[in-house]
């Protein structure tokens, strides 16, 4: 295959950054999206030029780093995947693909399509977790009964990777996808629920100071997201915060 | 206005004070069906019920700081989650994963606020300034302006597209179970979405023909 990029080339963080044309050729449909960016890079290599920075880690979907925006997507044309899952013969041959980085105030970008995505870190130290004493004596989780309905729902919310694709396809820049799934994780629980309100709360505040817009229920970022995080989980937060309001 | 310091709670507020504008829009378009049935006494009538009763009276301010804090808070939160992505995307392919009507409530939202302009200069100053005792005179005479009457039509659809999005948009801001009353809520809406734009138009077109 034969490919036209237009690929955002940043410096650095200070730099105002361009999109910058490239024709690859060689390119195989059973690569993934990553591989031919490698491709790219290597040629780019041979010829002395800066190779075009990406994230990218474990390269099966589950690690949530490869966040790229491709042909106005996050993760490009096709559903329920990462970019390391969408192969290039999703594409045609001779067409032109644009690539871009995530764009958010939270999000800066570090380096060409790299987004320092640490905001979502901060959020989830603000809550994202519950409080066990783990002295030696703690009591097995597997012990507290719980409704499969319940535990099923909440590992859904959990199979939230992190990877940004909810605020980058926002038109508000809103994290509020992956904040409601790191909530709801919990609020299914008996033990995330002794510690409910002040999480919802805590979360939201560190959300709000991170930079991200708020929902206004477009949907695009359940669309968007490549583990089908349900807005469902949305609706669970709002719930969580009008009840911790009341607390 | 600490309790409206988070953007949940600011979502919320902007559910609820939608939700009780659509009250208030089923009222007024209930009245402005007796136009057509029972017809001139019954409207007129209803509006002198409207202007008297002190129920009604008293609704008026609550319903009008309504309005102003829809607007001004819809505004807000559009202007600050615009500055949320400094830079934009070169290619946003943004129609594949969301709705027209739910990107553009800023749009139909200051399209109806245009509207609320020129209803208030036309109908509500001299309703309330002026000893008008025809009303029904007063508002089918301004429907046989085909300028007006077409701001109006235009008015309504994007009401109705503002309120597609909106309904079901304002139960999940206000945590509606979603896998239980989505479908219901969006069949809801479209429903509630397609009775005030046709509802208010039909009646426009009608006096504009009759």
């Amino acid at each position: 295959m034969k490919l036209n990029l237009k690929i955002w080339r940043q410096n650095g963080p200070n730099d105002k950054g361009r999109m910058v044309d490239y024709q690859i050729d060689g390119v195989e449909p059973d690569m993934s999206f990553l591989e031919m960016l490698d491709l790219l890079n290597e040629k780019l290599i041979a010829k002395g030029e800066e190779p075009v920075a990406f994230d990218h880690d474990c390269r099966e979907g589950i690690c949530g780093m490869c966040s790229l925006y491709i042909n106005g997507e996050a993760h490009g044309p096709d559903r329920l995947i990462t970019t390391c899952q969408l192969h290039m013969r999703k594409f045609k041959d001779g067409e032109t693909i644009t690539i871009e980085p995530w764009r958010a105030k939270a999000f800066p970008v570090i380096k060409d399509l790299v987004v320092d995505r640490s905001a979502l870190d901060r959020i989830q130290q603000a809550g994202g977790y519950i409080s066990v004493n783990t002295s030696g004596r703690t009591v097995d989780a597997n012990n507290i009964p719980i409704p499969k309905k319940d535990a099923d729902a909440a590992f859904d919310a959990a199979t939230c990777i992190g990877c940004g694709a909810c605020v980058a396809t926002c038109k508000n820049a809103s994290a509020m996808l992956f904040v409601s799934a790191k909530v709801a994780q919990f609020a299914h629980l008996p033990q995330g629920r002794v510690e409910a309100a002040k999480r919802v709360q805590d979360m939201i505040a560190v959300m709000d100071a991170e930079g991200f817009g708020s929902c206004t229920n477009t949907g695009a970022c359940e669309v968007e997201c490549p583990k089908g995080i349900s807005l469902s989980n949305i609706a669970i937060l709002n719930k969580e915060f009008i009840l911790a309001q009341a607390k | 206005m600490t309790i409206l310091k988070t953007s949940v709670a600011k979502k919320i507020a902007m559910a609820l004070s939608g939700l009780f504008l659509v009250m208030f829009i089923f009222i007024h378009l209930a009245i402005n069906l007796t136009l057509i049935y029972p017809g001139k006494e019954a409207f007129d009538a209803a509006v002198e019920f409207m202007a008297t009763n002190p129920f009604i009276q008293l609704m008026q301010p609550v319903l009008f700081l309504g309005f102003i804090f829809h607007i001004a808070m819809g505004i807000y939160l559009e202007w600050t989650n615009r500055s949320k992505r400094p830079v934009n995307y070169v290619n946003n392919n943004s129609g594949v994963a969301s709705s027209w009507a739910s990107r553009n409530m800023i749009w139909t939202g200051l399209f109806v606020l245009l509207f609320l302009a020129v209803h208030f200069a036309n109908y509500f100053i001299p309703f309330k300034t002026q000893q008008i005792h025809d009303h029904y005179a007063l508002v089918t005479g301004l429907f046989k302006n085909p300028i007006y009457t077409l701001l109006y039509v235009l008015a309504f659809v994007a009401l109705g597209i503002h309120l597609s999005h909106g309904f079901q948009s304002a139960f999940q801001s206000l945590g509606a179970p979603r896998e239980k009353c989505n479908k219901a809520l969006v069949l809801c809406g479209n429903i509630i979405a397609f009775v005030v734009a046709f509802g208010f138009s039909a009646i426009a077109i009608y006096f504009y023909f009759n």
